[in-house]
């Protein structure tokens, strides 16, 4: 298994309260699997993406990445991990304004301190892979929505982590641009054999995944985990 | 990238980085032209203590004495007899200052032995008077007036005729030390100067500015005492320094006023600095009632638009420039904290994909350097704008030291004119106010936009290490 987390919690403490965003999750996840974890507003899937991809640390269980536990790696072991492993989908798409496209890819590179020219041949690959060549010296505000959010999933590729981490890749978008965004997903998925978590509420894109797991109020939903059929202009690898 | 970055992060947000580094130019201009306006007045007290000291005086020595003292200077003006009534009359004094006492030339050698004494000279400074008028006339009394006993005489009451008075000062110099004292600051501009072989000769050298007062040239002879001196060359002295209008050697000028192994200020170099207090000390113990002023002392002394010059300086310019500097520091650094909050989910991002926390502190370092070399330019430029601004004006500033010497009561009525002459007011010297501005003071100012720089980036950079990317990246589901 890639991920094994036993009886993971996680508190906040905001204004004096007690948050408890996660109440205790036993979770497993196969390399390779394509996994929708979904539920309402505030039932912890944000929480539970960061605890996947190495942003955060549980408060409480274990959470086992690779044989690793995620919750005594130190802040250095961390962030080596996220530079290698993971590449992260965010709904606000994050790009950084003031670099163009292709630069926002690269950004991605500097942890790994290639050089200037692998960097920008990689990224021009990574950026045809989302098929947005042209588009390579425009900045952020120049771009549509989807475009950005391509340019995000690019970026998250660009290094070919084991893991990636989609936090509402859609939220932001219409129905289109979310129809041909999760394709693309989807396909590069298929592709490449990564694993894909996608943290959604929109229960077309769960449907894509093949595998669903269900969160409220910090937990897993009783029943919530399911094998979901497979689609069939889809055929799994 | 971090270039790009660097540089597209400053355009985007260009007011606000313009407005931190004009922050910090403000500071440094200040920084830059008070200094150099304190430079500039120091160099202005410096001018003013060399020439009235000379150049390479640590220490003089003279004795005041009270001018009543002797009586006052008798210039025989009342007729020798009825018959020249009327008659004109020329006199001819060479008097010593009359508020100076004077000291046996011995006394240079005793300083001399002294400790930490590394050079002395004496000098004799003289005025010489020329006065010319005509006799007092009496005008006849009434026989029925005329007291017994008047010889036949009628004695009436004196009608003062007016009387003219010249003068000029000499200062007697010891030509094979004239490395101190009066000539030591100065320039021969025409001729040559006075030389240890001249020390008995009849030779002179004459202030360039009496000179021309006088039409007097090299070649020329000057009449002193009813001896003639030839003029051997031309001096130029600081503008505003008390020099004499005649320098001759001091063996002359003791013969001529008829103080002979006589001086009446010493002129003493210190081995070094820091020896100048202790000579000062050693000098009072062997001469008690001697007056031993020091540069430092003379330096308290000053007073006039010179000194109020200096204490702006000093005081209030050294406190307003740290204070603007300190609102500069304090503006660029809420200003770069202000900037990093806006910027939590983009650094939170970076740290998403891998980027170390020493790296996102390095570009946010980054960003506040190249503010601060911008304002250190900018700053630097309108400092030195400043300063050349102040040269280019270049005030007058005056310079008063010491006090007037106080007239005893009693002293003749008629003597008032010619005690004017011999100038017993206090030394008021004129110096043009400059603004040096060197390249020390310029990699000053740079360093101090930069420190200003590096002080809001590492308060930055610390709030941007602190970023936790699940904090920076939490939304509200």
């Amino acid at each position: 298994m890639l991920y094994e987390l036993t009886g993971v919690t996680k508190r906040y403490v905001q204004r004096g309260k007690t948050i408890d965003a996660l109440a205790g999750i036993d979770l497993t996840i196969a390399e390779g699997e394509f996994v929708a974890v979904q539920g309402p507003t505030g039932c912890g899937k944000t929480t539970l993406l960061q605890m996947l991809g190495a942003l955060d640390r549980p408060s409480g269980g274990s959470a086992l990445f690779d044989g690793r536990d995620l919750a005594r790696l130190r802040e250095g072991e961390l962030t080596e991990l996220r530079s290698h492993s993971f590449g992260f989908v965010f709904q606000a798409f994050n790009l950084i304004p003031t670099l163009t496209a292709q630069e926002n890819i690269e950004t991605a590179l500097v942890p790994w301190h290639v050089g200037a020219a692998e960097r920008r041949g990689r990224a021009e690959e990574a950026l045809a892979g989302v098929g947005l060549v042209d588009r390579a010296r425009h900045l952020p505000s120049e771009l549509s929505g989807g475009e950005q959010q391509r340019v995000a999933i690019a970026r998250a590729l660009v290094r070919a982590p084991r893991v990636i981490l989609a936090d509402e890749p859609t939220g932001n978008l219409d129905e289109r641009t979310r129809d041909d965004i999760v394709g693309l997903l989807e396909g590069l998925w298929r592709e490449r054999g990564q694993t894909l978590i996608v943290v959604t509420h929109d229960s077309w894109v769960a449907a894509r995944a093949s595998r669903r797991v269900g969160l409220d109020h910090g937990r897993v939903e009783h029943g919530g985990e399911e094998e979901l059929p497979v689609v069939d202009d889809f055929a799994m690898a | 990238m971090y270039f790009t970055y660097l540089f597209r992060e400053l355009r985007r947000r260009h007011k606000q980085a313009l407005l931190t580094a004009l922050g910090l130019a403000v500071g440094v201009a200040l920084v830059v032209s008070l200094t150099a306006y304190a430079g500039g007045v120091g160099k202005a007290q410096d001018e003013v203590l060399q020439s009235l000291y000379g150049v390479g005086t640590d220490v003089t020595v003279s004795q005041q004495r009270k001018l009543g003292d002797g009586g006052p200077q008798q210039f025989g003006m009342q007729p020798p007899d009825a018959s020249e009534q009327g008659e004109r009359f020329t006199r001819d004094a060479i008097t010593s200052s009359p508020g100076q006492q004077s000291l046996t030339s011995s006394r240079v050698g005793e300083i001399a032995a002294l400790d930490g004494v590394g050079a002395v000279t004496g000098s004799l400074s003289l005025t010489s008077l020329h006065v010319s008028g005509a006799f007092a006339e009496m005008q006849p009394r009434t026989q029925a007036a005329a007291g017994p006993d008047q010889g036949g005489f009628s004695q009436g009451t004196p009608r003062m005729a007016p009387i003219e008075v010249s003068s000029f000062s000499i200062a007697g110099v010891d030509p094979g030390n004239l490395g101190l004292g009066p000539l030591s600051a100065g320039e021969t501009s025409a001729g040559r100067g006075l030389a240890a072989a001249d020390a008995n000769a009849k030779v002179a050298v004459v202030s360039s500015a009496y000179a021309k007062q006088n039409d007097l040239a090299t070649g020329d002879t000057v009449k002193i005492g009813g001896t003639k001196f030839a003029i051997v060359g031309l001096v130029t002295l600081p503008s505003g320094s008390t020099s004499s209008d005649v320098y001759i050697p001091l063996a002359w000028a003791q013969k001529l006023s008829d103080n002979r192994n006589k001086v009446n200020q010493i002129y003493v170099r210190a081995d070094s600095a820091d020896r100048i207090a202790a000579v000062k000390r050693e000098i009072k113990q062997l001469m008690p009632a001697a007056t031993v002023t020091t540069s430092e002392d003379l330096a308290d002394q000053v007073s006039g638009s010179l000194a109020n010059a200096w204490d702006l300086a000093d005081r209030l310019g050294r406190w307003l420039a740290a204070a603007v500097l300190a609102a500069a520091f304090a503006v660029a650094s809420l200003l770069t904290i202000s900037a990093v909050s806006r910027r939590v989910r983009e650094f939170g991002t970076l740290k998403a994909l891998g980027w170390r926390s020493r790296r996102v502190v390095g570009q946010v370092l980054g960003e506040t350097m190249a503010q601060g070399l911008v304002g250190a330019a900018l700053g630097v430029a309108l400092g030195v704008a400043g300063a050349q601004i102040i040269a280019a004006l270049s005030p007058e500033l005056k310079a008063t030291v010491g006090g007037g010497m106080q007239v005893p009561p009693g002293a003749a009525a008629g003597a008032g004119q010619a005690m004017r002459a011999l100038g017993m007011s206090a030394q008021t010297v004129t110096v043009h106010l400059t603004a040096p501005v060197s390249l020390q003071l310029i990699a000053v100012a740079v360093a101090l936009a930069l420190a200003g720089a590096l002080l809001a980036g590492a308060l930055g950079g610390w709030r941007a290490a602190r970023l936790r990317p699940a904090d920076a990246l939490r939304r509200v589901d």
